[in-house]
């Protein structure tokens, strides 16, 4: 049976290849938050705490007790699932995470998706084109991507869209305050909202996302764009190009059914990086449009030594990469049948 | 209070029914048919609690015990420096007592509550649940236990409920802070029986419950809470407090970034901006009604650490005095807003505190006081600030290196990252020039003494230690402010202070807080947005 399904077989493998990836993280990440600056003990006693109710709050954190302790009381509670609570919000870290994670990911998901429908034909284009107008545009939206940083361009498209034109609505996070949250499903509002049937809500989910993911697609259209028009030009140049242009085949076919698909390979592979980067840099434009996601939840679980909640971040992170990675590689067997896990 | 998600959702939308198909239109109606019951506030800091007396719970949650709570008694109101309204110490209301009498000795509070109290669930207030509920906040330890003890409240056997309306605290001295520490947002009724369902053998005090849920018998419930998103109120219809407050609804909506609020603020989506900087404050104030309200009982100040040579130099201290660009520090880091604390008269006439020092800027005189101190030929210093109070630390302490230059003293300036801030400036003191700032919730300026100036005390990060501070500040703390001999020894506080300079007074800050549509804003000594007086306009 599993004979049969070499690929599922590897699937599994890499699966457990990255155990010892997240058991890396639960260690490093425990030791590095302790070694985070300040003491929270001092920080959560309050105002005008005196010694001895800081030492009532050290207690009560558990953060007497020694640090192997600690950790292992930290690893017990991770093994049942138990992400630990969270200071600063109050709540358990992973409620926290559930209510966070689809905020970002819907964010940096939707940037991406509008990234990649305008970057990529803009490669293949340029591409096709070289040296016209339309390279020259997208050498232009590239430098001006990579150039500006988001908190920037964010607070251009406030101030442009919402503050004199007036057209966009207000940058108040995920909805505006008139709306409710749609009944949680997926946490994805989008999704969530149409699957109970609320197209109110949902052209209100949509309308918030607007100027956000477009800060974030300027941002990550940049290297989608750069990386396609390279691929492109390199597989226009192949010799398999020229044999097929010879045989006859029509411009379109040896462009999209030949030279495309070759050149998706380098471009998928970027995608996956820019994600990753795309994810750091929602921190800021999550504090520009005030949106609940998970990069404003870690900045300000850092800045006052909330260890569970930075750890739990770090946690989620670490598997939301290893299952990126694992989604790469199968997407790349599906794009180029000769990598193979058999091979391997 | 606590419903179904899918009940409290459609409550939710039948109650805003009428302000929800009128809302995305405010901006094209006149201001008179704007949604007159409902109010949008955005403020950049997080409610991570609704329960104050957690360990945990942030500045910003502190609302929730001032709107949603009762006290036994309130402070007063009167008009504001820098526009609307502020409390007034002086002056004390009744919120949940109808009245109270004080023992002749001083010793025994007696409170009478009103009969027609009520919590949102519908039972009676008694006496019983403001023992339960002062019980837990002398029992909880943290802040909260800190708070009580500064009104002489410290163990459970100090309350007594003797009938559900007769309420009574024995005190063990007699003090001019007990009755005023009442009015602070530690001392909240809960509503004990509902609390007590829902407490556990682990839990007795109904920590877990109460910090998802409030119970209170105050002037607003909690309609919703997303934790760092945000917070909308409902006004309680029932409520005796006070007068019954103008608005059904008011959403508290979390943005942390400065320039969207003031976007929001400008374009009148949103109706009040809490605690903007002094930048937009200043800018701002030219289109809408920003109000300044200067500090009470709150110092910027510049703190030589005693536990250093050089500053053990008294001559050092006031050659620093002198050295510093007050008015450039308070144009800079201010932008002109609060109120300036140098250039006053060196003769002691009142005991209003924060006073003005008799410093003023004047290199000369600092390089005078250089030259007769035992540092003559100068010496190197870190200055020390906060990264998470940047924006006024920062300028300030630019301004400070530069002048500081001028008489010889090499500043490098530090930045701490403020986890780390509290740790080595308050609790370890271990800074050697620093800038700080306290204000105290009772505004006396013994009690400022307290905390700031006497040794070993938190704020107190110079470790500065005089005999006679110790003595006058003990002394006064707890005297009625009518006592015949309070000014006199207030006045010598000051001249001590003033003379020995552990911490040097640079301006009263303010809190900033613009309005586009909103009225009866009203300021509060614990820098949280009282929701109750507000209005539409």
């Amino acid at each position: 049976m599993l004979a049969s399904t070499p690929r599922l077989r590897a699937i599994l493998l890499r699966v457990a290849q990255s155990v010892p990836v997240v058991v890396g993280v639960v260690v490093i990440s425990f030791l590095l938050t302790r070694a985070l600056p300040g003491d929270p003990a001092v920080y959560f006693a309050g105002v005008t705490a005196d010694a001895e109710s800081i030492e009532q709050t050290r207690v009560a954190m558990g953060l007497d007790k020694p640090l192997m302790q600690q950790f292992f009381i930290y690893v017990g509670d991770l093994l049942q699932g138990d992400l630990g609570q969270s200071l600063s919000s109050g709540r358990s870290v992973a409620e926290d995470l559930a209510k966070r994670l689809p905020a970002s990911l819907e964010l940096t998901l939707t940037a991406l998706i509008l990234a990649i429908v305008i970057a990529v034909p803009l490669g293949v284009l340029a591409a096709t084109r070289p040296g016209t107008w339309v390279d020259h545009l997208c050498r232009v939206i590239v430098t001006a991507g990579v150039s500006l940083p988001t908190f920037f361009t964010g607070i251009l498209l406030i101030y442009i869209f919402y503050y004199l034109l007036g057209i966009a609505p207000s940058p108040l996070g995920r909805l505006d305050f008139i709306y409710l949250d749609p009944d949680h499903v997926t946490g994805f509002y989008l999704i969530d909202a149409a699957l109970m049937g609320d197209w109110e809500t949902w052209r209100g989910a949509a309308k918030q996302l607007i100027l956000p993911a477009s800060t974030l697609a300027l941002f990550t259209l940049a290297p989608i764009a750069r990386m396609t028009r390279a691929a492109m030009l390199t597989a226009l140049s192949s010799d398999f190009i020229r044999t097929a242009r010879a045989a006859g085949l029509s411009n379109r076919t040896v462009l999209y059914r030949y030279a495309f698909r070759n050149a998706l390979l380098p471009v998928v592979t970027t995608l996956g990086m820019v994600f990753s980067f795309a994810l750091g840099a929602n921190v800021l434009v999550e504090k520009v449009f005030a949106w609940p996601g998970i990069g404003s939840y870690a900045v300000e679980a850092l800045v006052v030594s909330d260890y569970a909640a930075v750890q739990g971040f770090v946690l989620a992170m670490a598997l939301l990469f290893v299952a990126l990675n694992l989604v790469i590689d199968l997407l790349y067997t599906a794009i180029d049948p000769r990598i193979g896990f058999s091979s391997k | 209070m606590k419903m179904t998600k899918q009940t409290s959702r459609r409550n939710f939308l039948k109650m805003g029914a009428a302000s929800a198909s009128v809302l995305p239109f405010l901006r094209a109606m006149p201001a008179a048919a704007q949604g007159s019951d409902t109010l949008v506030v955005v403020s950049g800091q997080t409610i991570n609690s609704l329960d104050l007396h957690r360990s945990g719970t942030s500045r910003a949650s502190y609302q929730v015990g001032v709107n949603c709570y009762d006290r036994l008694v309130s402070f007063g109101t009167k008009e504001a420096i820098g526009g609307g309204y502020s409390f007034d110490y002086s002056v004390i209301e009744p919120e949940l007592a109808e009245s109270w009498t004080v023992s002749d000795d001083g010793l025994t509070l007696t409170f009478k509550l009103k009969p027609d109290a009520t919590f949102w669930d519908g039972r009676k207030v008694t006496a019983a649940d403001v023992k339960w509920s002062f019980d837990r906040a002398v029992s909880v330890g943290g802040f909260p236990s800190v708070q009580m003890k500064a009104g002489g409240f410290e163990r459970p056997d100090q309350f007594e409920a003797i009938d559900d309306e007769t309420f009574v605290i024995k005190l063990d001295f007699p003090s001019k802070l007990s009755i005023p520490d009442l009015a602070v947002p530690v001392p909240y009724i809960i509503n004990s029986v509902e609390a007590l369902a829902n407490a556990t053998e682990d839990d007795p005090w109904a920590l877990e419950y109460l910090h998802t849920v409030a119970a209170g018998s105050g002037a607003y419930k909690v309609a919703r809470w997303t934790p760092g998103e945000q917070l909308v109120y409902e006004r309680n219809d029932d409520w005796v407090g006070g007068p019954m407050p103008a608005l059904k609804r008011v959403v508290v909506r979390e943005v942390p970034s400065p320039a969207t609020r003031r976007a929001l603020v400008e374009r009148g989506d949103v109706q009040i901006a809490f605690d903007i900087p002094d930048k937009d404050a200043a800018e701002l104030a030219e289109t809408l009604d920003v109000f300044s309200t200067p500090v009470v009982n709150c110092m910027f100040c510049l703190c030589p650490n005693f536990a250093f040579e050089p500053f053990k130099d008294a001559d050092v201290r006031k050659a620093l005095a002198y050295a510093i660009p007050y008015e450039d520090i308070f144009q800079a880091a201010a932008y002109g807003r609060g109120q300036p604390l140098w250039g006053g008269e060196e003769e002691i006439t009142d005991i209003a505190w924060p006073r003005k020092s008799q410093y003023y800027t004047d290199i000369e005189k600092a390089k005078e006081h250089m030259a007769k101190s035992g540092y003559a030929d100068g010496f190197a210093v870190p200055l020390s600030i906060s990264l998470d109070l940047v924006s006024w630390m920062e300028p300030t302490a630019l301004l400070i290196q530069e002048a500081l230059g001028q008489i010889g003293i090499t500043v490098e300036i530090e930045k701490i990252p403020g986890a780390n801030w509290r740790t080595a400036s308050l609790v370890e003191k271990r800074l050697p020039l620093h800038l700080e700032t306290f204000g105290g919730w009772l505004d006396t300026p013994d009690y400022y003494f307290f905390w700031a100036y006497q040794d070993g005390h938190l704020f107190n990060s110079s470790n500065y230690r005089n005999e006679e501070i110790e003595e006058l500040t003990n002394a006064t703390l707890h005297m009625p402010t009518d006592d015949p001999e309070y000014a006199p020894k207030l006045k010598r506080m000051f001249e001590i202070v003033l003379d020995e300079l552990p911490r040097i007074p640079l301006y009263q800050p303010a809190l900033n807080v613009a309005a586009n549509g909103a009225d009866g804003y009203e300021f509060w000594f614990h820098r949280q947005l009282d929701i109750r007086p507000l209005k539409s306009v």
